[in-house]
């Protein structure tokens, strides 16, 4: 099997798809889903591209409409959206032979074994039946599930069906894959398994990821780009890649008593700060340091209780972008 | 201890065209559907009553041999009488068979959730349908109208020219009546398979749909004295259908005509059941 990143479905040559700039994976013009007069999706407009790219949101936040609105199951009232720069309402059939999905529920058929079910779910993707028996038996290797593979999916456990519906989702060889909740109901060394499995299918450099999950460790360990959504709505958008690389100075300070004072003297000094009780975390600017932080504190009398170096976890983002 | 690690690798092949990815739903339905051991018996018993007939067909051009045994006088005529009853036995034969292999095409995948991954694919909702829709499709038409046929071919080629273009109403009859009622029950139970996750119920209800569909039809034109009760009769609206189309003069009570509307309505109401439950994902106002 080759390892070129052509995939079958696509059209032209391997020198041609290099030489073309590559689409952003999912592009959003003022996106809006509505169900009756209920509006789930409320103006969403923006543009990812990573290798991997997180939608993160507590439940009902409107990931997974926006997954099957991005996949064609749900009808845009409003806006529009590209996927690998096909239109999500003309070329449907199109992004659809180029997206590998697997969906949050129960989804198989349980009278087949997991190689049928596979090499089936290959076929009606495009590919000649015994190019998808030889995929099906690839994929079920490539996902852990190489001795099961001939049992019935109904005989399997929960991770391992999760683990099929995986396989079926890559069997076809896609651009994208769209993963929604895939550590749903695994325990923790099947959730580390199936993390480090999308770890290494994002390291291919073969495809790319969207991940969607209200589990901030998932996310925070596979994905490269989040998008946080609350009540339908973009609130925050983070490259945890750039942030990573970004010589930022984070610090965090732990004093015994709050002064808003202490706070806005930092601020004037041009540092973005994020207050939590007691807590203040910051971004040392160019040309501050910290010795200008402890003459501010004993100015205004605040007593430092701690003081280390650090930056934002994806929880704290994402905290900031539930509080916002 | 693993001795080596299979990697993600992209497929690079060659793609199948896309009209025939329905094609691949139906081989795999009908493996499926064969698998059980009760539904090949049923769908072996079912080719019987056309060996019968073509017995028939045989001892009614070899009066001769019948003589022998004093039986000649016991087979009747070959002609449009013969052909409308066959189809009726196999017509019959078809609603039980479709009674066991129809309610297990679409339930099983909406009870396991699996109608998201087909359509996640480029594969349509109507590719679905045709898809499953071909296994019952395909597997009446192998009891009705295909052995309806040969008994046509092995009639003519006994009975000469002359009875062939005399009597050749009689195939198109075998084909339409066949179709409409192939139709009509493959439609009738996807619906139901579709709208009842439960494969058992399913088939309960395919039968009471026929059944009680009759009971109710008779309550009404007893109650209310009037013949509109035959139109939720399904059977009694497709035995109208075959007696105009095999030109029987038996007496009905309602016209062809108003037979094949209904039937149609019939349809129609079952494809709209079918596109408002074969979707990936039902949205609730």
């Amino acid at each position: 099997m080759s390892t070129a990143i052509q995939s079958g479905v696509a059209e032209g040559s391997n020198e041609q798809a290099a030489a073309a700039p590559r689409p952003p994976v999912i592009e959003l013009q003022n996106l809006c889903v509505r169900f009756g007069k209920r509006e789930i999706l409320n103006n969403l407009a923006c543009t990812l591209g990573g290798r991997a790219i997180g939608l993160l949101g507590p439940n009902g936040a409107g990931k997974s409409t926006l997954i099957n609105t991005l996949l064609g199951f749900y009808k845009p009232c409003s806006g529009s959206a590209r996927v690998l720069g096909y239109d999500i309402r003309s070329e449907t059939r199109r992004i659809r032979s180029l997206v590998g999905y697997m969906p949050e529920n129960d989804a198989f058929i349980s009278k087949m074994s997991a190689v049928s079910y596979v090499q089936m779910m290959a076929e009606l993707s495009g590919l000649p039946p015994a190019a998808a028996l030889e995929r099906a038996h690839e994929a079920l290797f490539c996902v852990g599930l190489a001795e099961a593979r001939y049992r019935e999916l109904g005989t399997y456990s929960l991770g391992m069906k999760q683990l099929a519906k995986l396989a079926q989702a890559i069997a076809h060889g896609p651009k994208l894959l769209i993963l929604d909740e895939p550590t749903n109901g695994l325990d923790p060394s099947a959730r580390q398994r199936m993390t480090r499995m999308i770890r290494d299918i994002r390291d291919s450099r073969q495809l790319q990821i969207v991940l969607c999950s209200h589990l901030l460790r998932d996310v925070e360990d596979t994905c490269e780009e989040v998008l946080i959504l609350k009540q339908g709505r973009i609130a925050h958008y983070s490259n945890l890649e750039e942030e990573r690389k970004a010589n930022k100075r984070f610090l965090e300070l732990e004093t015994y008593d709050t002064n808003s004072d202490f706070i806005e003297a930092i601020e004037k000094l041009g540092c973005e700060c994020a207050v939590t009780a007691n807590r203040v975390k910051m971004i040392l600017v160019d040309g501050v340091e910290i010795r200008d932080i402890y003459r501010l504190a004993a100015e205004r009398e605040v007593r430092i209780r701690r003081l280390n170096f650090r930056r934002d976890t994806l929880e704290d983002i994402f905290l900031k972008a539930m509080e916002s | 201890m693993a001795v080596y690690r299979r990697t993600y690798t992209s497929y690079a092949g060659t793609l199948t065209p896309g009209w025939s990815r329905c094609l691949v739903l139906f081989r795999y339905s009908r493996r499926n559907l064969f698998r059980s051991k009760l539904q090949t018996t049923l769908f072996v018993l079912c080719f019987f009553y056309p060996l019968l007939c073509l017995m028939g067909i045989y001892l009614a051009h070899n009066l001769s041999f019948l003589e022998r045994f004093g039986a000649a006088s016991q087979i009747g005529r070959i002609d449009s009488r013969f052909f409308f009853v066959f189809i009726s036995v196999q017509g019959t034969l078809a609603f039980v068979l479709t009674a066991f292999a129809g309610p297990g095409l679409i339930s099983p995948d909406i009870a396991n959730g699996a109608l998201p991954l087909y359509f996640c694919r480029p594969f349509s909702r109507a590719e679905y349908v045709l898809g499953k829709a071909s296994v019952l499709a395909i597997l009446l038409s192998q009891i009705t109208w295909i052995p309806g046929l040969v008994l046509f071919g092995v009639q003519s080629s006994l009975a000469g020219a002359a009875w062939t273009s005399d009597h050749l109403w009689i195939a198109g009859s075998i084909v339409l009546s066949s179709l409409i009622w192939i139709s009509i029950l493959s439609l009738l139970a996807m619906a139901l398979s579709a709208w009842v996750k439960w494969k058992v119920v399913a088939g309960a209800l395919l039968l009471a749909v026929m059944f009680f569909g009759a009971g109710f039809g008779q309550a009404i034109n007893a109650v209310m004295r009037t013949h509109a009760g035959y139109f939720f009769d399904i059977t009694y609206l497709m035995t109208t259908v075959w007696t105009s189309l095999f030109r029987m003069d038996n007496e009905r009570f309602i016209t062809s005509g108003e037979a094949w509307i209904a039937l149609l309505a019939y349809c129609g109401m079952c494809l709209a059941l079918l596109v408002r439950k074969v979707r990936a994902y039902e949205v609730i106002g």
